[in-house]
């Protein structure tokens, strides 16, 4: 187990980079504490496998260091590094039986078969998988080859980390669930460093301690499921987060009020001069229909998804999401929106600013 | 569903028959008729039963041209299996140097039969060949026409250089299938670059290597062109494979007998060969799936 620093990290597929814009990860700075589980959390191409690829050492890096408890590794070797990778696809070795494909990367580093043995049988308890060890590994299901592979990672007792990319994906939706709980469950009893990539906000938000959002190669925004919710640090991660995601509206922010098109809302906070492109961002979740109370909307669509309603309006032109109780009654003549003003962000060009008097506990 | 029946319908599958019968199975039946007759001239034939099959299976000559051939097929499977996998490890992944060597290699399989031969004729000539007076010129006695091992090397090298080709491409196509986080979840287990071919490359290449040798195993068994045109089949019968053997009997000496019973045998085992691979590949595919 080991903590991981990456110092001043970057990284281009270009040979050479000269605006930022040809970075596929932008410079970063971050400490991966020992023990944790981080989910890395975002859309497609945002840069989380390269990320990944440079912390197991299958990518150098462009600039900046990667420190293992210290220790600089950026030009080590994937082997050197005692890295475990779980990829998207099951990586299994088809022609051995499950026994030898858990006993492989021992046997490759030459240790004893005695002590082989009571690894591999130690990891299959683990895995739960002491039943299949004598079976080939082809022809198993996907989740069993997923288990196959995370088991290859684990049975090295010198693992620094565990990484994932984006596991899950080819397992089936039921299996998915027991799969997580079982992750969380060996992170729980083993505490080795986890770093799992994944778009799906639901698996990083169940599985992490802290979650990693990236958007477009840069870490917008580093932290626990609840202060993700109550406080996005940028547009991306109030969008991306949440479902729907955070409505976010065009507005002019004066003290503790914003203007939309005239018509004023109240924020929990004061806010000073606010410059740039300005936006208030507010969770459906906190956003309110009613008859009388606020500011007017267009309904365009009602969303019953079972446990709640979803209502799609039209707010001065721009679209807007309401989330509204399963038994909440809506009759045609509500058609006003209200905010709740403690659970307003104030945004200008899509980072959040924290509101006067506030500033410490923001960061 | 209630199903119409309509005989008309028979129509449509009436050009295929046609089509094989012309092709296929006519053909078939006149050697079949060849082999249970005999015949003194005048186009006058009677009844020989299996006496033509009986006397095939006692020919010496039959069962030397078969080791013969045997033994063609085994040494260029050998030599093009290994050696196309070999090229295939080792060609570029990508890029303008991938392409290169694709349409590189693709240019012997290009060329027919008979220029290939012509081409090994001629470039093995002791006089005016390149290869044939460079080797002589070495001191190599080296002369395809008199020496059963200069022929024999001849007409291999001949085929390695004609098909390795095609086993080096499957192969890359299989190569080439298999995804990077195979390679990387090897590089984090420390396995070695023979390990990685063990139980990564050659597992996954099994289904394409088992086409490439079923395709080299058929088409070697019943080639012609090429060693008739470099050697004929000799010196003496020294390269004469079945097919050469065949030709000789039937055309060369018109027993057209003997030689329609000898065609049936030669079409049966290379039936039963493909038969046995088809099921074979089959179960392989079964086990993966």
């Amino acid at each position: 187990m080991a903590k991981i620093t990456l110092d001043n990290l970057a990284h281009s597929y270009l040979p050479n980079p000269t605006s930022e814009d040809d970075y596929a990860l932008k410079e970063l700075n971050h400490d991966w504490e020992d023990g944790a589980a981080y989910a890395l959390l975002g859309a497609s191409g945002c840069g989380k496998s390269t990320l990944l690829n440079i912390i197991s050492g299958l990518l150098h890096p462009s600039q900046g260091r990667i420190l293992f408890d210290g220790k600089d590794v950026t030009n080590a070797p994937t082997a050197e590094r005692n890295i475990a990778q779980v990829f998207q696809f099951p990586v299994v070795y088809d022609t051995m039986s499950v026994r030898d494909n858990l006993a492989f990367p021992l046997r490759n580093r030459g240790r004893d078969e005695s002590y082989v043995a009571e690894r591999v049988q130690e990891i299959a308890r683990m895995i739960g998988m002491e039943d299949m060890l004598n079976r080939k590994a082809r022809g198993l299901t996907a989740d069993a080859k997923q288990k196959i592979s995370l088991g290859r990672g684990m049975v090295r007792k010198d693992v620094n980390a565990l990484l994932f990319d984006e596991p899950l994906t080819v397992i089936d939706p039921h299996m998915k669930w027991e799969l997580r709980t079982q992750l969380k469950k060996l992170h729980h009893d083993f505490g080795h460093t986890m770093i799992y990539v994944t778009h799906d906000q639901t698996e990083a938000l169940t599985f992490a301690d802290k979650v990693v959002v990236m958007y477009d190669g840069r870490v917008v925004q580093i932290g626990t499921p609840d202060e993700l919710f109550e406080r996005p640090e940028h547009t991306f991660v109030g969008y991306f987060i949440g479902s729907p995601g955070m409505n976010v509206i065009p507005a002019k922010v004066e003290g503790n009020k914003a203007y939309i098109n005239g018509s004023h809302v109240d924020l929990g906070h004061g806010y000073g001069p606010v410059e740039g492109k300005v936006e208030i961002g507010v969770r459906p979740e906190f956003a309110r229909l009613s008859h009388d109370d606020g500011l007017p909307v267009n309904i365009r669509r009602i969303e019953d998804v079972g446990r709640h309603k979803i209502i799609r309006a039209d707010f001065f032109g721009h679209d807007i999401n309401i989330i509204a109780g399963e038994d909440d009654e809506i009759s045609a003549d509500m058609n006003r929106v209200s905010f709740d003003a403690a659970h307003v962000n104030v945004y200008a060009n899509d980072w959040r600013i924290a509101p006067k008097g506030t500033l410490g506990e923001a960061a | 569903m209630e199903k119409t029946v309509n005989q008309k319908a028979w129509f449509l599958v009436l050009p295929v028959l046609v089509l094989v019968a012309f092709s296929a199975v006519i053909p078939l039946m006149t050697v079949v008729n060849y082999s249970v007759q005999d015949t003194f001239g005048n186009n006058q034939f009677f009844w020989a039963g299996l006496e033509w099959f009986k006397e095939m299976l006692d020919s010496e000559r039959m069962w030397n041209a078969l080791g013969r051939q045997l033994m063609f097929s085994g040494i260029i499977l050998l030599i093009e299996v290994p050696l196309g996998v070999f090229v295939a490890l080792n060609m570029p992944k990508s890029g303008f140097w991938s392409s290169f060597c694709l349409v590189l290699m693709s240019l012997p399989l290009l060329i027919p039969w008979n220029v290939v031969g012509t081409i090994w004729q001629i470039f093995g000539r002791v006089d005016i060949g390149l290869l044939g007076y460079t080797l002589d010129a070495l001191g190599i006695d080296y002369n395809y026409t008199q020496d059963t091992v200069a022929a024999w090397i001849t007409i291999v090298v001949m085929d390695v250089w004609h098909w390795t080709s095609l086993v080096a491409l499957l192969a890359y196509a299989g190569l080439k299938s298999i995804p990077d986080a195979y390679y990387q979840a090897a590089k984090i287990d420390q396995a070695s670059r023979w390990k990685v071919f063990r139980y990564i490359e050659l597992p996954k290449m099994m289904g394409v290597l088992m086409i490439a040798i079923l395709l080299r195993f058929m088409d070697s068994f019943m080639i012609y062109t090429e060693p008739f045109v470099v050697t004929g089949g000799g010196p003496g019968n020294a390269t004469t494979l079945l097919s050469i053997d065949l030709v000789k009997m039937a055309l060369g000496q018109f027993d057209l007998g003997p030689a329609a019973a000898f065609s049936l045998m030669y079409f049966l085992v290379i039936l039963l060969i493909s038969w046995v691979f088809y099921t074979v590949m089959i179960n392989l595919e079964k086990r993966e799936g």
